[in-house]
């Protein structure tokens, strides 16, 4: 370990701490990375989606030298009842021109791949160091403590995830609310490439990126699945407080879902090879803690609960690397790490990242309407089971057959007033 | 059928696991448990480290995907202490 005092300690190698700290290391900054991994990406799980423009905001072109496994030209929404679906498919391959808009990625290949670019550019990089506790001297923070040992710098920038235990220590925040995070279980399941381009119409480098609701039990949350190289990632996140309230644990109701007829025939003939679990900031903008730092410390990333999820579009990990570069150019401009906060916050503005979460501020109450993670599904299913139907009877007229798919599903005035809330959030 | 309904033991068999014997990252009180009668624990927890064992509060740390969600949901506070896995223990992600 050296022991050298640093510029700059960076806790966490995920794409916010690893964006930080290659930015600083690109100015001449000495920093030292750590990671609490064996290597960077071990220890995290993401349902695997990264948008590019944030890595061409960190340097234009990375991206082709990043690990990444399918631009995603076909995005799917999926509306599933107890044995059917209704998939919508939009297909646009200008997605994959130029610099493509999304890829997906698996966290394990990614996040070692950026610690190695950071190492590259001067920082020192520390896997398996796990930071338990932080410095702190005359108010200020002045270092990092792991274990035994202490480590000194000018400013710590924690970028220790979701949880972020050092955030709570230095006193910027209480813990996670439950109502504050979903909690998102994953299968990654190994699957052929030619297997993967038919069942999702898809050529080698390009991929499909689906979202499913009405798999939750009514609880509120959603699927995902996501095809990469070789294999399909596969899962659910679910709201903890709801999933609480009912009897079956989230690992069997996500493991029936993998078993749904229009699920399973999409990974059969793959091998599941892990399992993993992570909790997701889910109120956006309104989920952001006050305060994001205090003299020698910067929260960034999943610590400082940046996320949007709009229910189409689902962020985090480029909103993490650009809160990790707004935080190195903090940190370079500076004078006295005393304005290093403040210098952050407006870096948040001028990267548009706290204007992007304000844009969805008001989103993560749509997930308030219940009917959407049940009832909605089943009534898309019903509607166009009756339009799809021939038995040789007389058929209802058809405005009869699909007044009785709604009116099965829900009441007017309860659509109604879903349509009136959906559209306030909106 | 290549693809299964798994257990969560069969699910966590996938993953690779480095126990620190005999010292758990994640307390848990089994006199707060007991009176417990929420218990989200038992359904949330993804790796079902939770289990009622003789209507008690059972918890074993070795399986544990250290997301935090029994401390976020813990009602009584009987997840009395919770921190990461030391230095090189606990999960490791190959594929996720």
């Amino acid at each position: 370990m050296p022991e050298d005092k640093f510029d700059a300690i960076v806790v966490g190698a995920g794409p916010a701490g690893s964006a930080c700290a290659y930015a600083l290391a690109k100015v001449g900054k000495n920093v030292l990375l750590l990671e609490r991994g064996n290597t960077a990406g071990s220890k995290n799980v993401s349902g695997g989606r990264l948008y590019t423009y944030a890595l061409e905001l960190l340097e234009p072109d990375m991206y082709k030298r990043a690990p990444l496994q399918r631009k995603i030209v076909r995005e799917q929404i999926m509306l599933l009842n107890e044995r059917g679906a209704t998939t919508v498919d939009y297909y646009n391959p200008d997605f994959g021109k130029d610099v493509p808009q999304s890829y997906s990625v698996i966290r394990a290949e990614l996040d070692e791949w950026f610690a190695g670019e950071v190492e590259s550019a001067g920082a020192t990089v520390a896997s398996g160091v796990l930071v338990d506790g932080l410095i702190e001297e005359n108010g200020k923070i002045v270092g990092i403590r792991s274990g035994e040992e202490e480590m000194r710098c000018d400013i710590v920038v924690a970028a220790d995830g979701v949880n972020s235990l050092l955030g709570q220590k230095a006193g910027l925040f209480a813990d996670v609310r439950a109502h504050a995070v979903g909690v998102g279980v994953k299968e990654t399941i190994e699957l052929a490439d030619n297997l993967i381009n038919a069942r999702f119409g898809v050529s080698d480098s390009e991929g499909a990126a689906r979202i499913g609701i009405g798999c939750t039990d009514g609880i509120s949350g959603g699927a995902f699945l996501y095809t990469n190289k070789g294999s399909v990632s596969l899962g659910i996140v679910f709201n903890p407080e709801q999933a609480a309230k009912q009897q079956r644990p989230i690992q069997e109701i996500f493991q029936d879902f993998k078993m749904h007829p229009a699920i399973q025939p999409l990974i059969e003939g793959g091998t599941s090879v892990e399992y993993g679990a992570h909790l997701v900031p889910e109120l956006g903008y309104e989920g952001i803690p006050d305060r994001l730092y205090r003299e020698g410390l910067l929260v960034v990333g999943d610590a400082a609960q940046l996320g949007i999820n709009t229910g189409l579009i689902i962020r985090g990990m480029d909103l993490a690397i650009v809160s990790g570069l707004a935080a190195a150019r903090a940190i370079e401009k500076a004078g006295n790490m005393a304005d290093a906060g403040p210098l952050y916050m407006k870096q948040l503005e001028e990267l548009l990242l706290l204007a992007n979460q304000r844009a969805y501020k008001n989103f993560h109450n749509i997930f308030e309407i219940s009917r959407i993670f049940n009832e909605y599904p089943k009534l898309a299913n019903d509607a166009l089971q009756f339009l799809f139907t021939v038995d040789g009877k007389v058929p209802k007229p058809t405005l009869k057959g699909l007044l009785a798919a709604i009116g099965k599903n829900a009441s007017f005035g309860g659509i109604a007033a879903d349509g009136w809330k959906a559209y306030r959030s909106l | 059928m290549t693809i299964k309904k798994m257990s969560p033991e069969e699910l966590l068999a996938l993953d690779k696991f480095s126990v620190d014997e005999g010292n758990p990252h994640i307390l848990v009180d089994k006199a707060i448990c007991a009176k417990c009668t929420a218990r989200p624990c038992l359904v949330v927890c993804p790796a079902r480290c939770y289990r009622l064992k003789d209507e008690q509060v059972n918890f074993e740390y070795a399986g544990c995907l250290e997301c935090g969600t029994c401390r976020v949901m813990c009602t009584d506070k009987g997840v009395t202490s919770w921190n990461y896995p030391r230095s090189s223990f606990g999960v490791t992600f190959r594929c996720s």
